[in-house]
């Protein structure tokens, strides 16, 4: 009679399954040791509450901006910003991309341009984009579209070109044509990648937005955070801070949802 | 198979066929030369010709790396040779086409696509009406037996399964002669077994033109009307053996004194090649 593996040796084991109550515990655990740490460290003053503020001051600051409608003001303003630089990010990046995967000719000339772009800070280009575009949201759109468009082309033609050569001829085989072959087979093979793409790019977007509403911005997350450094009001950029987390969060999840629906074969 | 699918495919070939010698021939390789590379690049096919004949089931067996899968990705269109040509009813092979159906060692199941979608493929490109398609879709699925699968995705099948379909996948399209390259070499043996008398109980029901690869003697002689052995380095087609085993045949056939004879004769033709070698 085999002995029956203990709880232990089943969590030290890799790539080992844990029962489904393991893991949300665990998951919880994370979130009580967080907050409790940063209790611990505010309400025991360990740090002074003008660098570091209690997490009820925070609750409270929230609870007074939600009533009186500036948080959800400014978490709209933020939101259209990240996902309009990033929808219209998306709707280049994705069919050039898979043309960048597909094709030599495509991919010759683009590659080593995207590749210099690509290292260059975003951060650099903001007084560029204030002469260019203004100090509109456009401006805004334009930061989050530069962090955002040559990372994503670089990924989705690696998608596209990690697309098995078999699964190609063999569509050849049926009867595909050669201008056929991109939307026919490539497209739909790569569509997970592309989706896994599209949501950690997702992620960077959002880590634009302060760089976004760092000049000239009147309303967003980043825009009070700058504002309430100025007046040391440590509460509000916390709120702040959390909120554009929690937006990533709902994001993410979105798109796994979405993954999940559109392809359900993929793993 | 509907009659409307076949008179089409008739149809356009016919005037192609011109070529008295190609009559009863569906498929004709006549000095194939393939080079890798430069022109001192590796001579991977030699001056390689064969012919198949309608509704024959010929196979080529011989050694990994001697040239055999590399001669189906040519007829296929999947590649170009160095010099020579290849005909199928008796038009040059340019590009690959869906009168040359193929399965490959690989799983190339479309993963996005249901069992079912799979299928319908080939008879959706050419444009087929939607009744025709599951006409022909529940055809093949019996076939195979695995219409209770038909709506799954490939993940979920097995890899006999998975090949099962590549099958009938390819069937599907009415090609003029059906390309397999290694298609159970990935198999177990015990599956590889079932999925060669499935293949057989369809060729004979079906009447197709299959080149059929494999590195397998056992598998050769249990398929093949003929056997066509290949040597390496250069890839070059030593010798051509007919097997007078009647049809159908069992998976026991391996057993029998004239299964055993052919099979000594082509590990002799193979062997000859190692000792030649080392």
């Amino acid at each position: 009679m085999a002995q029956r593996r203990t709880a232990w040796t089943r969590l030290t084991t890799p790539f080992a399954n844990i029962p489904a109550s393991t893991a949300t515990t665990l998951a919880l655990a994370i979130w009580v040791i967080v907050i409790g740490g940063w209790a611990l460290l505010s309400y025991g003053r360990v740090v002074p509450n003008m660098f570091l503020p209690t997490p009820g001051t925070v609750l409270e600051t929230t609870y007074r901006m939600s009533l009186d409608g500036s948080l959800f003001y400014h978490t709209l303003t933020s939101a259209k910003v990240v996902l309009l630089g990033f929808v219209v990010s998306s709707l280049i990046a994705v069919p050039l991309g898979l043309w960048m995967g597909t094709y030599r000719a495509v991919q010759a000339p683009l590659e080593p341009l995207v590749n210099f772009i690509r290292y260059l800070p975003v951060t650099s280009f903001v007084p560029l984009f204030i002469l260019w575009i203004g100090i509109g949201i456009e401006q805004r759109i334009a930061v989050i579209f530069f962090g955002t468009f040559f990372q994503q082309l670089v990924m989705i033609s690696d998608c596209a070109r990690s697309v098995s050569r078999d699964l190609v001829n063999a569509s050849y085989t049926l009867g595909t044509k050669r201008s056929e072959a991109v939307w026919h087979v490539i497209f739909p093979a790569a569509l997970p990648s592309i989706l896994d793409t599209l949501r950690v790019t997702m992620g960077w977007a959002w880590t634009y937005l302060v760089v976004a509403e760092l000049v000239a911005a009147s309303s967003g997350l980043g825009y009070i955070s700058l504002k309430a450094m100025r007046g040391f009001q440590v509460d509000v950029i916390f709120m702040a801070i959390a909120a554009i987390g929690l937006l990533g969060l709902i994001t993410d999840t979105a798109f796994r949802i979405i993954r999940a629906r559109v392809a359900p074969w993929a793993p | 198979m509907t009659e409307s699918i076949k008179a089409n495919n008739l149809a356009g070939t016919a005037a192609a066929s011109s070529d008295p010698r190609l009559a009863g021939t569906t498929m004709a390789i006549e000095d194939v030369t393939l080079r890798y590379g430069e022109a001192n690049g590796v001579l991977a096919l030699d001056d390689v010709s064969l012919k198949v004949a309608r509704n024959e089931f010929c196979v080529i067996v011989g050694p990994s790396g001697c040239g055999k899968s590399s001669l189906l990705y040519l007829a296929a269109g999947l590649n170009d040779a160095t010099s020579g040509s290849i005909r199928v009813d008796g038009r040059e092979v340019i590009e690959p086409g869906p009168d040359r159906g193929m399965v490959f060692q690989s799983y190339t199941l479309f993963p996005w696509l249901t069992v079912r979608a799979n299928i319908e493929y080939g008879p959706k490109r050419k444009g087929l009406p939607a009744e025709q398609r599951k006409q022909i879709v529940d055809q093949y699925l019996n076939e195979v037996g695995l219409a209770p699968f038909a709506d799954h995705y490939p993940a979920q099948l097995s890899g006999g399964m998975k090949q099962r379909v590549a099958i009938a996948r390819a069937l599907a399209n009415d090609p003029a002669v059906l390309l397999m390259d290694e298609p159970f070499g990935a198999l177990d043996s015990q599956t590889r077994g079932t999925m060669q008398k499935l293949l057989l109980r369809v060729w004979e029901r079906q009447q197709k033109t299959v080149l059929f690869v494999t590195h397998d003697i056992d598998e050769a002689l249990v398929l093949g009307d003929r056997v066509l052995v290949m040597t390496a380095r250069p890839g070059k087609i030593k010798a051509e053996i007919k097997v007078d085993i009647s049809r159908p045949r069992s998976m026991d056939v391996i057993l029998e004194p004239d299964f055993i004879a052919l099979k000594r004769r082509i590990l002799g033709l193979l062997h000859d090649e190692i000792d030649e070698d080392h």
